[in-house]
């Protein structure tokens, strides 16, 4: 038995009772949420870049004259592209046309790879290491972190395709496809900034 | 009022014991249930305050004397970067977290927190920290030693050149946490900012959530900053990279600036849940509304704001130039407005009311004594003059033992106290509690007001040895450290035997206005049967407008 007790006051009784939350919304602003707090990461990285940029005397380890522009520019460009094909295939998944969605998603693959490669061949011909002074670690940090998630960004839009083809639990929602949509246009907004800091700026 | 208007203070007779944990082993395996795993996190994270204690004792034992004749200076360095480490990522941090866990989702008329599994994962993450910062008492090298802000060059010794020492598995054990803290934070920020029930407006909320909100916000900003840090001390330290190795040309002092830009504001995110706490505690037991809700609750996001501008007073001796020392000096001065207009308004709510002094209000009135001087002493190295004179002594140490024992761990046992029988569904032995807080006070007092004067008289921290001069005030620190290391056994022995056999709670025991307040101790599984729809604004002690409205679905189903 337990005792009953209602408040009542006529200025709500009309509101419904049943409030339910929605799981998807919530991800969503939860995954914002993390971005705003990773961009932190990235930011105190570029911050410690800037700082030893400016006060460190023997900046460039010896022999080292500066980094080539040509192929990383072309990489930036094919990576820039490549927000925008994911945002086309989006709007394909809107209209519930999936191969298109498909063939667009891989497209972005495609580039996020060749975004990849290009960079470990770049690492590959370079001349100085990790461990040659301050701009050699900060060089490799940067760029390998943010290659890091450049992979964690292919491999969740592969997942995604992977998913597009079990459409029946698919359909449900695209919670999954905004986040890696949104994910990837964040790593390539962190690497216009790389971009300038580390071959514009030298 | 009408015959179905019945005032909120007296609700609930009888609970719904058989929906909710009666089973102690619920709380050692894996759930998702918000309840449980607040409780997990406050039941290890104490345990890790006992081992930190241990610690302390150790130090406070060897600082007894003017020699250095109880342990050798390598295990004392691996003690006190030990018991402050420890102190912080696994006892504070997580008590808290654990406490915000319980609550936060009931306050404010949810079933659970937004992500209940990313929840477990973030707790479990905690015993993985633990177990780690212990292991490396059992590497070759011996534990980390350089102290809880591990500074370079210092930190990046390492004499027995192996790759598993202990430095590595202590930055891997905060890296690790810092994981955990962040996905604790994106959760809670989540469920605070979708969860509401209908009607619980933002102020409409308790401060309590105002205050875990608003130093949850701090996490998500700041922890990033020490992450970037510890990355690149973790790269120097075991790959060969310079970045804050002044003889290989890299800079020491950014990994000052990236470890003080968190763990400044660090502060506030321990401290904020606590402010909350006093605003909970002292209208309940002086029995009037909190003096000013709103400008408390906007308070909170101001100091969390201010927060992340102030770190470098951490480092006006690291050559730190004249104008930034100034600028500064001035933006720390700065926090203390907000936190004045705080203690204002507990003064204010406490001044004139009918005070119960029971043990949580004791503990609660004793943490804002010891807040108010550890704000003067604050204040005092804010100011560079001063902080250049005392720096890197036990001035420093005296000052922030009053903010993390005298105000957050005694919060942390009011809030305990309070809330126990709503957790357990048992009342705690009073008397046991009354022994406990004065033990408590009496140890804190004299633990840690002799390292005032002996900090002002030049005695430096950090040290195993020191002159015979200063043997007085470090033989009264000792006596009360030991004071206080006895302090905690009432509490456990009061803790333990009332969750047994201590006398049943009802839901309401001290008549306190909050929707924690109106369901069953312990809650009932999913908290509330239907979304309560709230109507007013909390403590509303002495008015008579009702908090929520249709409980109906809260109380009835059973009938
Ligand atoms: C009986 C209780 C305690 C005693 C006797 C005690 C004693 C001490 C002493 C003597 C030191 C300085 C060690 C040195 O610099 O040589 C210290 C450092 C520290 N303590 Fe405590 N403490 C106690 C409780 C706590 C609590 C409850 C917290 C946090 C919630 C805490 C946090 C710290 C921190 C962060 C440091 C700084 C460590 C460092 O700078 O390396 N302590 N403690
Ligand atoms: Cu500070």
């Amino acid at each position: 038995m337990f005792r009953k007790t209602i408040i009542m006051d006529s200025s709500i009784s009309s509101q419904p009772l049943h409030h339910e939350h929605d799981a998807e919304g919530n991800s969503y602003f939860a995954f914002i949420v993390f971005l705003c707090s990773e961009s932190i990461i990235f930011l105190s990285f570029f911050a410690g870049y800037i700082i030893y940029k400016t006060t460190t005397i023997d900046w460039l380890p010896a022999g080292v004259t500066g980094l080539e522009i040509k192929d990383p520019l072309i990489n930036t460009v094919v990576l820039i592209s490549s927000s925008f094909v994911i945002y086309i295939a989006e709007q394909f998944l809107e209209k519930h046309q999936l191969w298109g969605f498909r063939l667009f998603l891989l497209l972005t693959i495609a580039m996020g790879t060749y975004f990849l490669v290009g960079q470990a061949i770049e690492w590959n011909g370079l001349e100085f290491g990790f461990t040659s002074g301050v701009f050699g670690g900060m060089f490799y940090l940067l760029t390998g972190f943010h290659g890091l998630h450049v992979l964690t960004g292919i491999l969740l839009q592969g997942i995604m395709l992977g998913r597009s083809f079990f459409p029946n639990n698919y359909e449900q929602g695209h919670f999954g496809v905004i986040a890696t949509s949104l994910f990837w246009h964040f790593v390539d907004v962190i690497w216009i900034v790389l971009f300038v800091l580390l071959y514009l700026w030298q | 009022m009408t015959d179905s208007q019945v005032k909120t203070t007296n609700i609930i007779t009888e609970s719904y014991q058989d929906l909710s944990a009666r089973n102690w082993k619920r709380y050692f395996s894996f759930s998702t249930d918000h309840k449980v795993i607040g409780i997990q996190y406050l039941v290890t994270s104490f345990i890790f305050f006992l081992i930190g204690g241990i610690f302390a004792m150790v130090i406070r034992g060897e600082l007894i004397t003017p020699e250095a004749d109880l342990v050798d200076r390598t295990f004392y360095n691996g003690m006190f970067t030990m018991h402050g480490t420890i102190m912080l990522f696994l006892w504070t941090f997580p008590s808290l977290v654990g406490l915000a866990n319980y609550l936060v989702p009931i306050m404010i008329g949810a079933k659970d927190m937004a992500f209940p599994r990313l929840n477990a994962a973030a707790f479990w993450m905690v015993p993985i920290v633990g177990t780690l910062m212990m292991a490396s008492f059992f590497v070759p090298s011996g534990s980390a030693q350089s102290g809880w802000w591990s500074y370079p060059p210092v930190s990046l010794q390492n004499p027995t050149g192996q790759l598993i020492t202990g430095q590595f598995l202590w930055i891997l054990a905060v890296a690790i946490s810092g994981v955990s803290s962040i996905m604790g934070a994106v959760n809670i920020v989540t469920t605070v900012v979708k969860m509401r029930a209908p009607g619980m407006t933002f102020f409409r909320m308790p401060i309590f959530v105002w205050a875990v909100f608003s130093a949850q916000i701090i996490q998500l900003f700041g922890l990033p900053a020490l992450t970037a840090g510890a990355v690149m001390l973790l790269f120097d330290l075991t790959v060969g990279t310079s970045f804050f190795d002044p003889s290989q040309g890299g800079n020491p002092i950014l990994f000052q600036h990236f470890f003080w830009f968190y763990s400044h504001p660090a502060v506030y995110v321990i401290i904020l849940p606590i402010f909350g706490i006093f605003s909970e505690i002292f209208p309940v037991y002086s029995r009037k509304p909190l003096f000013g809700y709103k400008i408390v609750a906007i308070s909170s996001l101001l100091i969390a704001a201010v927060s992340g501008l102030v770190w470098v007073h951490h480092m006006y001796a690291s050559g730190t130039p004249g104008w930034m020392r100034m600028l500064f000096m001035l933006s720390t001065m700065c926090v203390s407005v907000p936190t004045g207009i705080k203690v204002f308004a507990w003064v204010a709510t406490i001044w004139g009311g009918k005070l119960r002094l029971n043990t949580a209000m004791l503990f609660a009135m004793g943490a804002l004594i010891m807040f108010i001087f550890a704000g003067v002493t604050g204040i005092m190295l804010s100011a560079v003059p001063v902080d250049i004179h005392v720096n890197n002594t036990y001035f420093v140490v005296g000052h922030f033992h009053y903010v993390l024992y005298g105000t957050v761990t005694m919060g942390m046992y009011a809030a305990i106290y309070h809330w126990f029988p709503k957790m357990t569904g048992r009342m705690y032995y009073e008397s046991w509690g009354q022994v406990h807080f004065w033990l408590a006070f009496i140890g804190t007092n004299l633990n840690f007001l002799p390292m005032h004067p002996l900090g002002l008289q030049g005695m430096l921290r950090r040290v195993a040895s020191y002159d015979p001069e200063y043997t007085f005030w470090n033989v009264l620190a000792s006596l009360g450290a030991f004071l206080l290391g006895m302090s905690t056994l009432p509490f456990i022995v009061n803790m333990v035997s009332s969750w047994i056999q201590g006398p049943i709670a009802p839901s309401n025991p001290w008549r306190a206005i909050g929707l924690e307040w109106l369901i069953a101790s312990p809650p009932p599984v999913e908290n509330f049967e239907d979304t309560p729809i709230i109507v007013s604004e909390p403590y509303s002690y002495g008015k008579s407008d009702p908090l929520v409205s249709n409980l109906e679905g809260v109380l009835g189903h059973h009938e």
